[in-house]
């Protein structure tokens, strides 16, 4: 199968890039890894004219911990966040990078493009959404960062305007006696998730002082809970505390009947995903070394 | 607007030579390997990202070749099937793939051996869990994957060994 046929750019630098994109309007294609946007072409889907290839400009791929964040530049591939030092002093991230789709894909597929492709079964806006994350974005306008809250606006729709890339994402360290776990449910590696669940924890002793969690694959967005993480907060966490929690936010998700699944049949495993993942953010919360990994069918 | 007759010139190497071709940047990394340059070691399965057949090394990271342009590996270096054996001797996974049955009708086998190279490049000693893990973006329809396991493994086992 080929792509219809495009002009291909291979822009040497940000500045250069951003410049292309707005020369080229509603024609330009960004192609970062490529690992979503050639499967599209190859079906002929979208219509990329003019392809813009950023996947070699410099400076943008590293992961760091700088001013007490953990910093991740765009073009990382999800191997070198999985493999990175500074990504392991947040599991949840070490996790999402490594579990997605099988290493071939890893090996290519980037943060910035699994971000702004927005999929709502995709692992970086469920995993990033669960933190404190801001996407640092840069455009014709200068840069600007914006909360990953605001970042996603539907399902495949960001907040990016035309000729904006994004460049960089930040997340706080974690405080002490946090813990957090990304679980999805997938059929075989080189598939979306089937359904997935992203919490963060944060303990005082045997009371949790702080609940995020997010569900991914279960609607048009990602599905938080104001009413689950209150299940948490000011509680101990057990079985109990998260199932009660697990009820709450499925009660809250709608996730679409497919071929990955009845909704009845997401629903049933998203609990079990929310008390997978709340079981390793505890355990991790304590300092305890938890394998990460996800269910497969 | 489109434009058919936009080409390219890429200069890629291939298992140590080097190759420059003027072609049209939509053509797959794959394509080029058969087409191109006549490797048709690199199969082509399922050419929707799914299966592996078509996995070889871009600047030794795994990858899928029906999932990359050509233009990607324009100035890079790629390790294909055909650049396992070296002076007509064969590489211990192909050795081990033979001896062991880890394949039947072949069509994965390129694929997996390229997948099985990466893994031991980064891991010498994996365990059965690392193997199955490192191979899991391949896909087998004959063997049910016990003797490719068991061929990695051996493999591996050799390769410490020499
Ligand atoms: C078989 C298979 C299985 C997969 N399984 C999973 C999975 O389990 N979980 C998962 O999360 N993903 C999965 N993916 C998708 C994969 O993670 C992609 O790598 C990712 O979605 C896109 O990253 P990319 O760098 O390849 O982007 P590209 O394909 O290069 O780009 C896609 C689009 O993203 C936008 N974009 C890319 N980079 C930027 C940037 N810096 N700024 C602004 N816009 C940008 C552009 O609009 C571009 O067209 C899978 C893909 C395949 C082929
Ligand atoms: S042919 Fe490339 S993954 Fe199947
Ligand atoms: S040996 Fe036939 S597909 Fe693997």
């Amino acid at each position: 199968m080929y792509p219809a046929p495009f002009r291909y750019h291979r822009p040497a630098s940000l500045e250069a890039a951003i410049g292309l994109l707005g020369k080229f309007g509603d024609e330009a294609s960004i192609m970062a890894g490529g690992q979503s946007l050639i499967p599209m072409m190859k079906l002929r889907m979208g219509d990329a004219c003019e392809v813009i290839d950023i996947g070699r400009l410099p400076d943008l791929s590293f992961v760091e911990i700088r001013d007490g964040m953990l910093c991740i530049g765009a073009l990382s591939t999800h191997a070198s966040i999985a493999a990175s030092e500074a990504a392991a002093r947040i599991p949840l991230v070490q996790e999402a990078g490594g579990g997605i789709a099988d290493r071939q894909i890893r090996s290519m597929g980037t943060i910035g493009g699994g971000l702004s492709v927005a999929d709502p079964s995709g692992c970086w806006p469920t995993s990033l959404r669960t933190l404190k994350t801001s996407v640092q974005v840069r455009g014709p306008a200068g840069a600007r960062s914006i909360a990953i809250a605001d970042f996603i606006q539907d399902s495949y729709v960001t907040t990016l305007q035309p000729g904006e890339l994004v460049t960089e994402i930040r997340i706080p360290l974690p405080a002490a006696n946090t813990g957090s776990a990304y679980v999805a449910f997938k059929r075989t590696a080189a598939a979306y998730p089937t359904v997935s669940c992203g919490m963060e924890l944060v303990m005082d002793g045997q009371t949790c002082t702080s609940a995020s969690i997010v569900l991914g694959a279960a609607g048009p967005m990602a599905v938080l809970c104001a009413a689950a993480e209150q299940a948490l907060v000011g509680r101990e966490v057990t079985e109990t505390s998260l199932g009660e929690a697990a009820e709450l936010i499925v009660a809250a998700s709608d996730p679409p009947a497919d071929a990955r699944g009845s909704a009845a049949f997401k629903r049933a495993m998203l609990k079990t995903l929310v008390l997978e993942a709340g079981r390793r953010s505890l355990a991790r919360s304590r300092g305890e070394q938890v394998k990460g990994g996800h269910r497969y069918a | 607007m489109r434009d058919a007759t936009s080409r390219v010139v890429v200069d890629v190497t291939v298992n140590g030579l080097s190759y420059q071709r003027e072609i049209e940047p939509r053509l797959l990394l794959v394509e080029f390997l058969r087409e191109e340059l006549g490797l048709t070691g690199t199969h082509i399965g399922c050419d929707t990202s799914y299966c592996g057949a078509c996995t070889v090394l871009l600047n030794g990271k795994v990858v899928k070749s029906c999932t990359v342009l050509a233009v990607q590996a324009d100035g890079n270096r790629v390790e294909t099937v055909e650049g396992l054996e070296s002076d007509g001797k064969l590489h211990p996974l192909q050795s081990t793939f033979s001896e062991l049955h880890g394949l039947q009708c072949g069509y994965c086998t390129p694929g997996m051996l390229m997948a099985a190279k990466s893994l031991l490049d980064g891991n010498p000693s994996p365990s059965e869990d690392q193997i199955r893990k490192g191979i899991a973006g391949n896909t087998c329809r004959c063997t049910g994957y016990v003797n490719i396991v068991k061929a990695i493994d051996a493999a591996a086992q050799q390769m410490r060994e020499e």
